[in-house]
């Protein structure tokens, strides 16, 4: 048995699912102030009366990390940042305690300016004199050659308790991005072990010992070991548990858009043939722009709890929530009251919101049955404009060869996939007014955390090779390697899809789980004065974001239950 | 946090799979370091740098400046569709007021492609700056265009397409004639008759340092931009003036270009040449586009940057300001040269052999300009590659007056088939492209 685990801002919803299907679920009211407590009761419940030996794996999507960066509660984090020609990395300080030492590689991963160990050593007393326990050590192109973040790690780990050097966090380019990514990693190092830690051993006291997963924001799991070097990768998982939860249920081939409507915000995604569209460098929280992989999703101030009024004789929706609808005790009239008016809901206070959608309707002089029409239908449209402009923007990113660029295959959607709590009225009315075909998902008010749970373990590998220095590198996985002049482009992918696997593995993925694809695979001639030296080849590949082995079977049961007629 | 101090649009177009052979200095490793640095910079994340996607540009885009002979698809390969189309999103957005600079970083180059093309010329088949420009006269009115070409050869393509147009002054500064291809832009290459002055070149000697070319841009280019007061200025951004470029011979650099480019305040700036790759493109170009975004470039520099190395003598410095006194006189005395030139005549013909370096053939050209004081001219250009195709081309001029519209529809319809393979009419206040064939 496998248990999801999907803390939202409201509800926290768990999952119990096997080869028969959905066995259990739980709604748990999410308190942010104590999160541990929340999962911890969301577990305890959903493994109530069950034999922990049945468990097989736990996997969980929370907001700890998320909240910590938004909320700034970041532990201190000291940074060693060297650079070499270009922009000057003051204009990335992350804080206090932030130290730039000599030190320069340029794009080819030559050394160009040597490391300046004596200002890393007073860097480090500075920093511990500062009470620091944290260090993150980046260098540009240390994605090319990490030999200085390395040193540097060598030169101050004994000081602190524990140090993170950039190169491990991704093999894309960016300085700035790895700045960002390593100090936020480190930030949040803290509390995301303390957590897991502790939800680890609450767990073990249960005698549930089966393999602990966490939810990342490209929709992937990673085990919990790993998390606790990398917690960054789990920012941000929530969008993706609910894209992850309706992958199963799109059409195949289909160009599908997602759309999880909850109270405050709409999130929306794309899935290609099942396959969710990433973001092409890595998440922005909080003004960081990171290295952090993640789906490609888009979350508009449109919900069921969106604040609705009359704004110089305009209806407008969102983007704020005053509170919960007025039919469960608001003091605002929302989309959902407008749902009240219509009786397609009823199981709140039908009066309160009558009171708040006619105050809207009195001002446009129609009934309330005409404003709630209004209202609901309006949200619907703005709703399907927001998803529209989401395609617009994956559309526009440029490409870098001719062939892509003829090609240039836009996407362009025609199927619309629904969930979250009012999932069914929405996607009646979507189908009403737009020429998508709509579904909704489902087990549409719990399927995030069934998304959660059927994840599969991803991860990507950037392979760089350069025949004329005989040198296959991929410093992100700490792995460097001669090789032999002559070596081919297949042959690069077949050590790039080879170090994928070891990774995978690593990271918890099952054997036999993988698709892969190759996101990138580029092969040059290297001239020198008119005479080729040799080839620089660059590949780049990933476990495809997608549902475990094991999920047919499951998301069948799901399927077939009690809501099929959708 | 970084921010642009002007919106700034950037279309990178590498071409990765493009090359005019494997191991030609305009191949597909040209641009990988340069890529590799941007990203790593991290400039596109930058607030107010915005990348866009490169158009694919129409046939007919090609066809308001260029004859190609026999037609486009025999000169273009899908790159230069797209290496255009990079110029033109950019000179769009501009127009569109989506940013307010814009650089077309974009492979395979332009600037030695002519009017009439019969093959590559110097790695150029088409002209990326033309076809923009003249895209954005058709499309937004757009009528005076200063081009400020700083490759370090010679725009011979732009001077040709603009020579008789008194509305697009263009300027060349690069290395002299004499030491390097093309071999033309002497100062006295300055303009047809109808249009004198609106061409100026300014070559510079061999190890012209940054010293040198700042002084030839503040003490030439900018005066004589602020007469003109040109509605859009596109810089012609070649990268081989630098120090390591393998295929030149000068001593500028990043900082250098980085500081040209602050002063031009290009409107659009379209890459040219530059095959130093690693040890210049990569740097020169992060300094241009921080230069046109208005964010400080001062950590810019190459690793092995040593301006006491590059110093320029005292000759050099005297050279270079005969030749700024040179091209200031040359556009200080335009208007009479024009007016006498035009004296008792109603056409100047001239005659001359193009060399395509990079396809190995001749061209002869007999070029008839139709002398006119009302507009740029009627112009007919008789054109002989030697091997085979013999055209008449027949351009009618955007400003054209009805009397040179008149003129040019006549040689265009008496013009004999028997003598050529094919007659063109690129009618331009019409925006029609016309073809008389056997």
């Amino acid at each position: 048995m496998i248990i999801g685990l999907d803390v939202g801002g409201t509800h926290t919803d768990v999952v119990l699912l096997d080869a028969g299907g959905l066995q259990n679920r739980v709604k748990v009211r999410t308190d942010a102030s104590d999160l541990f407590s929340t999962v911890l009761t969301g577990l305890n419940r959903i493994t109530e009366k069950i034999d922990p030996q049945q468990i097989t794996r736990t996997v969980l999507s929370t907001t700890l990390t998320t909240n910590a960066i938004v909320e700034k509660k970041l532990s201190p984090v000291g940074m060693i940042v060297t650079c070499g020609p270009g922009i000057h990395p003051d204009n990335y300080r992350t804080g206090d305690h932030f130290y730039i030492v000599g030190g320069g590689i340029d794009h080819s991963g030559r050394e160009i300016q040597a490391l300046n160990e004596d200002q890393v050593m007073d860097a480090a007393e500075k920093m511990r004199a500062d009470g620091i326990s944290h260090v993150g050590v980046v260098g540009k192109f240390s994605t090319r050659n990490p030999d200085h973040e390395n040193k540097i790690v060598r030169l101050i780990e004994s000081g602190f308790d524990k140090v993170f050097p950039g190169h491990r966090i991704s093999g894309n380019f960016s300085f700035p991005r790895r700045i960002a990514t390593t100090f936020l990693n480190a930030s949040i190092y803290p509390i995301h072990k303390k957590f897991f830690t502790a939800i680890k051993k609450s767990l073990e006291e249960k005698g549930i010992r089966a393999p602990i997963y966490i939810l990342k924001a490209d929709g992937g799991t990673m085990d919990l070991d790993t998390s606790i070097d990398f917690p960054g990768q789990s920012i941000l998982s929530g969008p993706a548990a609910s894209v992850m939860g309706s992958v199963a249920f799109a059409e195949d081939p289909s160009e599908t858009i997602v759309l999880d409507i909850g109270g405050t915000t709409t999130d929306m995604a794309v899935l290609i043939n099942r396959v969710p569209v990433l973001v092409p460098n890595g998440i922005e929280i909080s003004g960081f722009k990171t290295h952090i992989r993640a789906l490609h999703t888009r979350s508009i101030g449109l919900g069921g709890d969106s604040a609705v009024r009359i704004r110089s004789g305009e209806l407008t929706i969102g983007p704020d929530r005053i509170g919960p609808a007025m039919a469960y005790g608001g003091a605002a009239p929302t989309p959902t009251d407008a749902l009240f008016v219509l009786e397609k809901v009823n199981d709140g206070n039908l009066e309160s919101a009558t009171r708040g959608i006619k105050a809207i309707a009195d001002e446009m002089g129609v009934s309330a049955e005409a404003a709630a029409r209004d209202i609901f239908d309006k949200t619907c449209r703005l709703i399907l404009e927001k998803a529209g402009e989401m395609v617009e923007k994956i559309n526009s990113k440029p490409v870098y060869t001719v062939r892509e660029a003829l090609e240039g295959h836009r996407i362009n959607p025609d199927h619309l996939l629904v969930l979250g709590g009012p999932a069914p009225h929405f996607a009646k009315h979507f189908q009403k007014i737009s020429d998508y075909k709509v579904k909704k998902v489902p087990q549409w008010d719990v399927a995030n955390a069934i998304g959660a749970a059927l994840s599969r373990t991803t991860c990507e590998v950037s392979l760089f090779v350069d025949t004329y220095r005989c040198r296959a590198m991929a410093p992100e996985e700490n792995f460097s390697e001669r090789v032999n002049p002559r070596i081919s482009l297949a042959e690069v992918q077949e050590m790039a899809h080879e170090l994928l696997l070891q990774k995978a593995m690593r990271e918890g993925a099952a054997p036999g789980n993988f698709e892969t694809d190759v996101l990138e695979s580029l092969e040059f001639n290297m001239i020198r004065n008119f005479q080729l030296i040799g080839r620089n080849i660059r590949v780049k590949i990933q476990v495809r974001p997608g549902l475990r082995h094991d999920y047919h079977e499951i998301t069948r049961m799901i399927n077939n239950g009690p809501e099929k007629d959708n | 946090m970084l921010r642009a101090k002007y919106q700034t649009g950037l279309v990178f177009f590498p071409a990765f799979d493009w090359a005019i052979s494997p191991t030609h200095p305009e191949r597909e490793e040209r641009l990988l370091y340069t890529q590799d640095q941007i990203m790593e910079e991290g400039l596109l994340d930058i607030d107010g740098i915005h990348e866009l996607k490169a158009e694919v540009v129409e046939i007919k885009d090609v066809q308001r400046v260029h004859f190609c002979v026999p037609d486009p698809w025999k000169i273009m390969t899908e790159s230069h569709f797209i290496s255009a189309g990079g110029a033109k999103t950019i000179g769009r957005a501009v127009m569109e007021k989506q940013i307010d600079r814009g650089f077309a970083l974009v492979r395979p180059p332009g600037h030695h492609a002519m009017r009439v093309i019969h093959g590559g010329r110097g790695f150029c088949n088409v002209n990326n700056e033309a076809i923009m420009i003249e895209y954005l006269r058709r499309a937004y009115g757009v009528k005076r265009v200063a081009i400020i070409d700083t490759d370090c050869h010679h725009g011979d393509g732009t001077q040709d397409i603009y020579w008789h147009d008194r509305d697009t002054l263009f300027i060349s500064i690069h290395q002299d004639g004499r030491t390097l291809y093309p071999g033309s832009g002497m100062s006295d290459e300055a303009g047809g008759p109808n249009a004198y002055g609106a061409t100026l070149n300014i070559p510079l000697p061999p190890y012209t340092s940054q010293e040198g070319f700042i002084y030839a841009i503040q003490e030439a280019v900018l005066p004589i931009l602020d007469e003109f007061k040109p509605e859009l200025v596109v810089n012609s951004a070649g990268q081989d003036n630098h120090f390591t470029d393998p295929l030149t011979n000068m001593n500028f650099c990043a900082q250098g270009y980085a500081r040209m480019t602050s002063l031009l305040k290009p409107d659009i700036a379209v890459l040219e040449g530059g095959y130093s790759i690693e040890g210049a493109l990569p740097y020169v170009n992060v300094g241009i586009i921080l230069a046109m975004s208005g964010i400080d470039y001062c950590h810019v520099c190459e690793p092995d940057y040593n301006p006491e190395h590059l110093r320029q003598t005292g000759a050099i410095t005297a050279d270079i300001k005969m030749a700024c006194q040179r091209v200031l006189q040359t556009w200080r005395n335009r208007k009479a040269v024009r007016e006498k030139r035009c004296e008792n005549k109603t056409v100047e013909e001239r005659s001359r052999s193009i060399f395509y370096d990079t396809d190995g053939f001749y061209e002869k050209q007999l070029e008839t300009i139709q002398l006119c004081r009302d507009c740029s001219g009627a112009l007919k250009i008789d054109s002989r590659a030697d091997r085979g195709a013999h055209v008449l081309a027949v351009h009618i001029p955007v400003n054209a007056c009805p009397a040179c519209i008149n003129v040019a529809n006549q040689w265009y319809e008496t013009a004999d088939l028997k003598n050529f393979d094919a007659i063109y009419l690129q009618d331009r206040p019409e925006d029609a492209y016309r073809v008389r064939k056997k």
